[in-house]
């Protein structure tokens, strides 16, 4: 259990958030030699509806494989923060989208507002690519798995044709966060 | 480092096949399943084997029969709906002895109940679901690393013994991603089924004179006989007469009960002095680790006992811990099946308890904490 940090992935099925989560563990298992797992919770809409994957990253060996003590947690709507936030440990992360996430309940934890959503569809071009903006300002959040193999682990799971678009949209992620803490 | 990955459950399950040699598989897809089946279907073509989607689950079991008759090693992968559709033609496999393996990735049931949420209760049926005295042998892996080899040993077992072999693991253990290092070709010893070594005109398929698994021929190979879900003669043709029956089907049952000691695997984590004892498989058995090791840090002297193989029954085994720990904890994602099994063989040695959960959740270390340290 040494060094246990929990991340959830959260939004609305269709978001991409279980490839963020699964981008993320294989950034941390494979390219920074983490131990990392990754899981999933959806319903059976194949669209809609609140959806999560989670990445727990250890020193040690991981035997339970969800999040319940939440050291991160990013919620792209309104629906999936409220269902899921109860999680967050105290003193840890609740990172919402700005836009569409207004209402966020009270809890003994940080709250980080970006413009993720906004900035996929506006500065990179394409709102699909919001859960890859994700993972940038979650990788530069946490400063746990390095950027390049974020980058590595990006770029080996979207389609061809799209990497620059990715490689774009991750940086706009990382560039969310570099900017609010200078 | 091309053989370092991080995959999915169903991902390892589908190339722990393909490292036993699996060249045949017939499925119809239902979640949480269908990764097993997407993975072959890109994969099987390629290296030469055959994936069909059937119309159904009842004619996939079918064709994976088939398929195993022509010298296939042959798989199926489904969930509880699909699993009860295969029944009936699985239990044809295993009075007719035809080896194959059957993956059941376990979702919240009965019907079409939790498609999207693990479970645990078709344990039992993975035992009886099939009607009448059968063999039986079933794994139960827990960690993606253990999905590949158990399905591995799966064909093994189901080649050396021509008998069916299940593999079942919860929704949570198949959809979840861990790293894996992929075997190098043998490391892991690969099994095929005994063969005849008589020319085809006096070939009997179930001539048991030699011992209690006969050689097996392939069809399309010159060796022409019969096969039929009736009981059947060495000839392979129905006999219904005493004491034949009897005899035979005692002898279906003597190829697992009577290897219980290749067949049966399990992991033992801290039980050496332990008082409490958990019993748990798949992600039962992941989040037990987890409580016993926080149970241990408290000064709790817990223990796990954690069965890869649950057909057959590690009986021996759960009867010698019941008479060396005061509790044995049992949490399943069902209403109450596995816990009597660990009754029927702690024989009032110990209390047996059960967690017992079914909301499309799985049961936390915290929750197994809890009733470990009620325990005392």
């Amino acid at each position: 259990m040494s060094g246990r940090y929990e991340i959830r992935f959260s939004g609305s099925g269709g978001q991409g958030l279980i490839l963020a989560g699964v981008i993320f563990a294989e950034a941390a298992a494979i390219y920074d030699g983490i131990n990392a797992v990754q899981s999933q919770s959806y319903g059976p809409e194949a669209r809609g509806g609140a959806s999560k994957s989670e990445v727990i990253l250890s020193d040690g060996a991981i035997d339970f494989p969800k999040a319940t003590s939440i050291d991160l947690m990013l919620a792209l709507t309104q629906e999936a923060c409220a269902k899921y936030c109860k999680d967050v440990k105290e003193g840890g992360t609740l990172l919402v989208d700005e836009d569409f996430v207004h209402d966020v309940p009270a809890g003994d934890y940080n709250v980080i507002r970006l413009p993720i959503i906004r900035t996929a569809s506006e500065a990179v071009g394409k709102a699909f690519v919001a859960n890859i903006v994700a993972i940038g300002a979650i990788a530069a959040i946490t400063g746990r798995v390095s950027r390049e193999a974020v980058e590595k682990a990006v770029l080996s799971r979207v389609p061809k044709g799209t990497e620059e678009l990715n490689r774009k949209a991750l940086s706009a992620g990382y560039e969310l966060v570099e900017r609010r803490t200078v | 480092m091309t053989r370092v990955k991080l995959l999915q459950g169903n991902e390892a399950c589908a190339e722990g096949a393909l490292y036993a040699g699996c060249n045949f598989f017939a499925g119809y897809p239902i979640t949480p399943s269908t990764e097993v089946a997407e993975h072959l279907a890109r994969k099987l073509p390629r290296s030469g084997g055959v994936f069909l989607q059937m119309e159904d689950e009842i004619a996939a079991m079918a064709a994976v029969i088939g398929g195993s008759l022509a010298g296939c090693k042959a798989l199926t992968a489904t969930s509880g709906p699909g699993f009860s559709l295969k029944q009936e033609n699985l239990g044809f496999a295993m009075l007719t002895e035809i080896p194959c393996v059957v993956v059941d990735v376990m979702r919240g049931g009965p019907s079409t109940g939790v498609p999207t949420g693990p479970g645990q209760s078709d344990i039992m049926q993975c035992r009886w679901g099939t009607h009448g005295d059968h063999p039986s042998i079933c794994l139960t892996p827990a960690y993606v690393e253990e999905i590949f080899s158990e399905t591995v040993r799966a064909f093994n077992l189901s080649e050396k013994y021509r008998t069916p072999v299940i593999v079942a693991f919860d929704e949570v253990v198949g959809h979840m991603r861990e790293r894996i290092e992929i075997p190098e070709p043998g490391a892991i010893p690969l099994v095929g089924r005994p063969r005849p070594t008589c020319p085809p005109s006096e070939y009997l398929p179930y001539d048991d004179s030699r011992g209690d698994v006969p050689p097996m021929a392939n069809f399309f190979e010159g060796y022409r006989y019969h096969v039929t879900g009736l009981n059947h003669g060495p000839d392979g043709f129905p006999v219904n007469a005493s004491p034949r029956i009897h005899t035979d089907e005692l002898r279906l049952l003597r190829k697992v009960e009577g290897n219980r000691g290749d067949i049966v695997r399990f992991a033992e984590h801290r039980l050496e002095d332990a008082e409490v004892a958990v019993f748990a498989y798949g992600i039962c058995g992941r989040s037990a680790k987890t409580a016993v090791d926080q149970a241990r840090s408290e000064g709790i002297r817990a223990g796990l006992f954690r069965p890869l193989t649950v057909w057959p029954f590690p009986e021996e085994q759960v009867a010698a811990l019941s008479g060396r720990v005061r509790r044995i904890v049992v949490p399943e994602l069902s209403l109450g099946q596995i816990v009597l099994e660990v009754d029927r063989c702690a024989k009032g040695r110990c209390a047996v308890e059960g967690i017992h959960r079914v909301d499309g959740d799985p049961i936390t270390p915290a929750q197994i904490l809890a009733r470990i340290r009620e325990a005392l």
